[in-house]
């Protein structure tokens, strides 16, 4: 991961910017954690400004506000991913495990 | 899930969420549009830069606050969430102490079980299956591998974490740090002293 990538994802500010507690970041679970290193992944392989993402997780965010931050999170990187033709929504569905897999 | 175990690490199924953030990490996966070990490395850098560190304040208030240590060996769970830090991953807290003659170390012998409120995203070291076997069955040789030495006078005792229990160690003060703030304490706990593989 690039730095600038980094430092763009660190710095958000107003409704995108990541939850924080006592000035750290905070994942309560670890799967928030795989869906900000997943979205970084993508938009780093696509070549696209960080925005690309940010503006999807605005828009996220702005339909759903009570929503918990990092759900808004997901459903903003499918959103990017469906929109760039990367999957489908019916490969998603297929996908879609029901247990969490034993390590 | 598995209940063969005698405890069950993975009692709960996934929320649809995080079934579905796996499911767009597998289906990029599959269609090389995503590298597992990329992701690796960035979760690693969120780890190791940016991870909570809401357990390192819980211990530097232990080493301040006799009463609240006294109240965190009782009950951890309950005097974790007297500093604001709770969740699901953390509502069965058991905070070990370390002690000139006892050196306490945290592993999930079957995945890896790990207190997300207290020490943020687990290290990928402590989901491999070399740390979660070796670390009951040779925790001196381990630890000194990674550069903790033990005195052979000191016992170290292993907890194996659990979807009931997780575990916290309590380091010892360091010594000459009298001097320091509660926050400047709390500067000086580390992941890795929480876990049991440092002494600081």
């Amino acid at each position: 991961m690039t730095d600038l990538l980094a430092d763009d994802v660190a710095t958000m500010t107003g409704t995108a910017a990541l939850p924080r507690e006592n000035g750290t970041l905070a994942f309560r679970a670890p799967w928030e954690g795989r869906a900000v290193a997943v979205a970084i992944a993508v938009v780093e392989r696509l070549g696209l400004p960080w925005d690309a993402f940010r503006h999807h997780l605005i828009a996220s965010i702005a339909a759903a506000p009570e929503r918990p931050y990092y759900e808004s999170w997901a459903d903003a990187l499918e959103q990017l991913v469906l929109e760039r033709g990367l999957t489908t929504a019916p490969a998603l569905d297929a996908a879609t495990p029901t247990e969490r897999p034993t390590l | 899930m598995s209940t063969d175990h005698g405890h069950a690490h993975h009692p709960e199924p996934m929320a649809p969420v995080e079934a579905r953030v796996a499911a767009l990490e597998a289906v990029l996966t599959e269609r090389g549009l995503l590298d597992a070990a990329a992701v690796d490395d960035i979760v690693t850098h969120f780890e190791d830069d940016l991870s909570p560190r809401n357990g390192a304040q819980v211990v530097a208030r232990a080493w301040v606050d006799a009463d609240y240590k006294v109240r965190l060996l009782e009950n951890g769970t309950a005097a974790i969430a007297e500093l604001g830090f709770s969740g699901p991953e953390g509502d069965h807290m058991v905070v070990v102490e370390n002690t000139p003659t006892i050196h306490n170390l945290v592993v999930c012998t079957l995945c890896s079980c790990y207190p997300w409120p207290v020490l943020g995203l687990p290290p990928a070291w402590y989901k491999a299956p070399a740390y979660r076997s070796r670390a009951v069955r040779e925790p001196r040789a381990l630890l000194a591998e990674l550069g903790t030495v033990i005195p052979d006078t000191v016992e170290i005792r292993v907890w194996d974490s659990s979807a009931e229990v997780r575990y916290l160690v309590l380091p010892q003060r360091p010594a000459g740090t009298d001097q320091l703030s509660e926050s400047e304490l709390a500067d000086r706990v580390t992941r890795d002293a929480m876990i049991g593989v440092e002494r600081l």
